[in-house]
């Protein structure tokens, strides 16, 4: 279990901005997600980071109760 | 050495001369102020979106790293958050050096990273409804000059 934010366009496609999703792992928590096929492949476009409790992770990570993940589209700021 | 991220407008001029007063060894302050376009009535609004706690870490990473590669002796970052309209204010970046070309340098790469790496989502309210902003190739290769070896 983790509690999930979306960001950006993420959030608009899903139709939610914060969630708890069960999943053990991030492979675990996007197989969960996925079951959104919209929201699925939303989240496999290239330039979608994740962070983990406000660290930006590549690959895998353990996640616990009390992990926040946030999944980030392509960042666009000034 | 500070990251403001606020919902408020703010007025450029204000924060550069706050940012210029009681400066006896700075020979050099540079500063960009960018503002929300109308692009020919396509935006009505600018919606600008972080993630409080890593879009602040992140504005201060980039900023670390800047002051560390130009020797900066100070820098400020504000940056909107929220609803903005066309010709106010989205961010003002301010850098302090010994000698112009490490503060003109130094806010360069200060803008170049805000653009395409710092934790913003953009979108875009406009009589077509509404669209997400997503950096240019023109952003990408902009940030990635400074990659090069």
């Amino acid at each position: 279990m983790a509690r999930v934010l979306l960001f950006g366009l993420l959030a608009d496609v899903a139709g939610w901005r914060e969630a708890d999703i069960p999943g053990e792992t991030l492979a675990a928590l996007r197989a969960e997600l996925g079951k959104d096929e919209d929201l699925g492949q939303a989240l496999a476009r290239p330039g979608v980071q994740v962070a983990v409790d406000r660290v930006i992770v590549r690959g895998e990570a353990a996640l616990t109760a009390a992990s926040e993940v946030a999944f980030m589209p392509p960042m666009s700021g000034g | 050495m500070t990251v403001v991220l606020q919902v408020e407008p703010f007025e450029p001029g204000a924060l550069l001369g706050r940012f210029c007063h009681g400066r006896l060894e700075t020979g050099a302050v540079a500063s960009f102020t960018g503002l929300a376009r109308a692009d020919e009535g396509a935006t009505d609004i600018l919606e600008l979106e972080a993630y409080p706690g890593l879009t602040d870490a992140e504005i201060a990473r980039i900023a670390g790293d800047a002051a560390e590669r130009f020797g900066l002796q100070d820098w400020l970052v504000v940056h909107r958050i929220g609803k903005i309209a066309p010709g106010e204010a989205i961010v003002f970046v301010a850098t302090a050096a010994g000698h112009r070309r490490e503060a003109f340098e130094a806010c360069d790469y200060l803008m170049d990273y805000l653009k395409s790496r710092a934790p913003f989502w953009k979108k875009s309210h406009g009589p077509d409804g509404v669209r997400w902003i997503e950096p240019t190739d023109r952003d990408r290769t902009d940030v990635e000059r400074w990659e090069t070896p």
